[in-house]
């Protein structure tokens, strides 16, 4: 693998190899303070980010490598009208490894086929993020010690939000998973996400509006955020915005062992209250996302560490 | 009807009935100087009616193409009056700029030089999906 711009370019077996990198990063994070030494990061964020461009950061650093880059497009030459794939061939003379953040779909594949360097999909659009579904992943094996068997719950944006389509896509490749997706109906998941990976594979899975309803069965519990912007009328917004608000009192029915998640940023969609429950990860997912990136940016260097 | 028989040329055989001029604009028939016969709504065995076009040249022609707009064509290459050799179609894997992304937030949308890439992801219900932005193609937006 050369670059990395969608989760499924990864093999089960590469996942398995970026979740054991990580994990021995958290264990022994001296072993790894200096194995990026004299290799540059360039973070290419022509859209606004505050967590995926800082961990990306963080990980380079925490390697022991450099930075350098934008955080908007407007502080770099695609402001004088110059292409995407322009400007990451020549960041591409300047770094070793890309991350790239572009609100229009498949610009990292785009650019990817005019450079050397590997490039890092740190968000296209509403297409693809699959960092973010890293360090997900790396939440849920670290939370639950598998990533097979489980009851799934995913909530809130179904139709819009897409790191809940690359979850659903990343855990189908795995034995045993079932999704209870709830959502509004006007919110409800994608066909072709029921057709192409649900259907497809033959997994089960159950629609409804009803949180509280399937509470005791999940496993992992996947929250987002219902934008207002997203209905057609205000009184079906009012009407429905506070079934898929997360509190203590809708979790009393939940597992002891449930895993509380949201790939953040959330408005209001998870009670502040439920951030000491010992349930909750979605600040884990942080922490974990930094990590994965760090495996994958010496995956994609092809720095191996004793 | 008669229409001359070719010598050396091509035939487009088993063109889905109405779907021949589609093709003719489409191959950019009409900038030939050679003849071009299209025979519309014949009797055919295999599938009831269908429609043929006969082309007093051999010329390249993008197989791929036509494979994308309809996989059932035969193509007869005629030499000295016989069929040299007779293609069976199929859908393509990829096709690279046929057919355009019409999803404004993809980047084709923007990037000039950038190709259009489409890929096939089902091949039972004849889907082409972009490389890039994976919106599934409109057949009939090529033609």
């Amino acid at each position: 693998m050369k670059h990395l711009m969608d989760i499924n370019d990864l093999t089960l077996s590469q996942i398995d190899q970026l979740i054991a990198t990580a994990n021995d990063i958290i264990a022994d994070k001296d072993k790894y303070k200096d194995v990026c030494k004299g290799k540059k990061l360039a973070t290419l964020f022509f859209e606004p980010s505050t967590r995926t461009r800082l961990s990306f950061e963080a990980a380079m650093i925490e390697l022991g490598g450099s930075i350098l880059g934008f955080s908007e497009a407007q502080s770099s030459s695609a402001a004088k009208g110059e292409s995407v794939t322009d400007t990451v061939q020549t960041v591409g003379c300047y770094a070793d490894i890309i991350a790239m953040r572009h609100p229009k779909e498949g610009a990292p594949l785009a650019a990817s086929k005019r450079t050397t360097v590997p490039i890092i999909n740190a968000g296209d659009g509403g297409h693809s993020h699959p960092t973010q579904t890293l360090a997900d992943i790396l939440t849920i094996h670290r939370e639950k010690g598998r990533l097979s068997n489980m009851t799934v719950g995913v909530c809130g944006d179904l139709k819009f939000g897409r790191t809940v389509h690359s979850l659903i896509n990343a855990l189908s490749r795995y034995e045993g998973n079932e999704y209870i997706c709830i959502s509004p109906k006007e919110l409800v998941i994608p066909d072709y996400v029921k057709a192409n990976i649900l259907e497809k594979n033959k997994i089960e899975y159950i629609e409804t509006t009803d949180m509280e309803e399937y509470m005791p069965s999940l496993d992992i519990l996947y929250m987002t955020r219902v934008q207002r912007e997203r209905f057609f009328n205000e009184a079906d917004y009012v009407r429905l915005k506070d079934s898929y608000i997360l509190t203590p009192d809708k979790l009393k029915s939940a597992k002891p062992d449930l895993s509380i998640m949201h790939p953040l940023p959330r408005v209001n969609e998870i009670s502040v209250k439920v951030d000491d429950d010992p349930r909750a990860c979605y600040f884990k997912q942080v922490v974990n996302g930094k990590y994965m990136r760090m495996a994958l940016i010496l995956m994609l260097l092809g720095i191996e560490v004793k | 009807m008669k229409i001359d028989s070719i010598v050396n040329g091509i035939v487009l055989d088993h063109i889905a009935a109405g779907n021949s001029l589609r093709i003719y604009k489409f191959l950019n028939l009409d900038d030939l100087e050679c003849s071009v016969a299209v025979i519309r709504n014949c009797r055919s065995k295999k599938y009831g009616r269908k429609d043929v076009i006969k082309i007093d040249s051999i010329i390249d022609m993008n197989l791929d193409v036509l494979g994308y707009i309809d996989p059932n064509i035969t193509v007869n290459i005629i030499r000295d009056g016989k069929i040299a050799e007779k293609k069976h179609l199929e859908l393509p894997e990829r096709l690279v700029n046929v057919i355009k992304c019409h999803n404004p937030r993809c980047i084709t949308s923007i990037e000039q030089e950038v190709d259009h890439i489409f890929k096939l992801t089902d091949r039972e219900n004849i889907i082409y999906r972009c490389a890039y932005c994976e919106t599934k193609s409109d057949k009939e937006e090529i033609w």
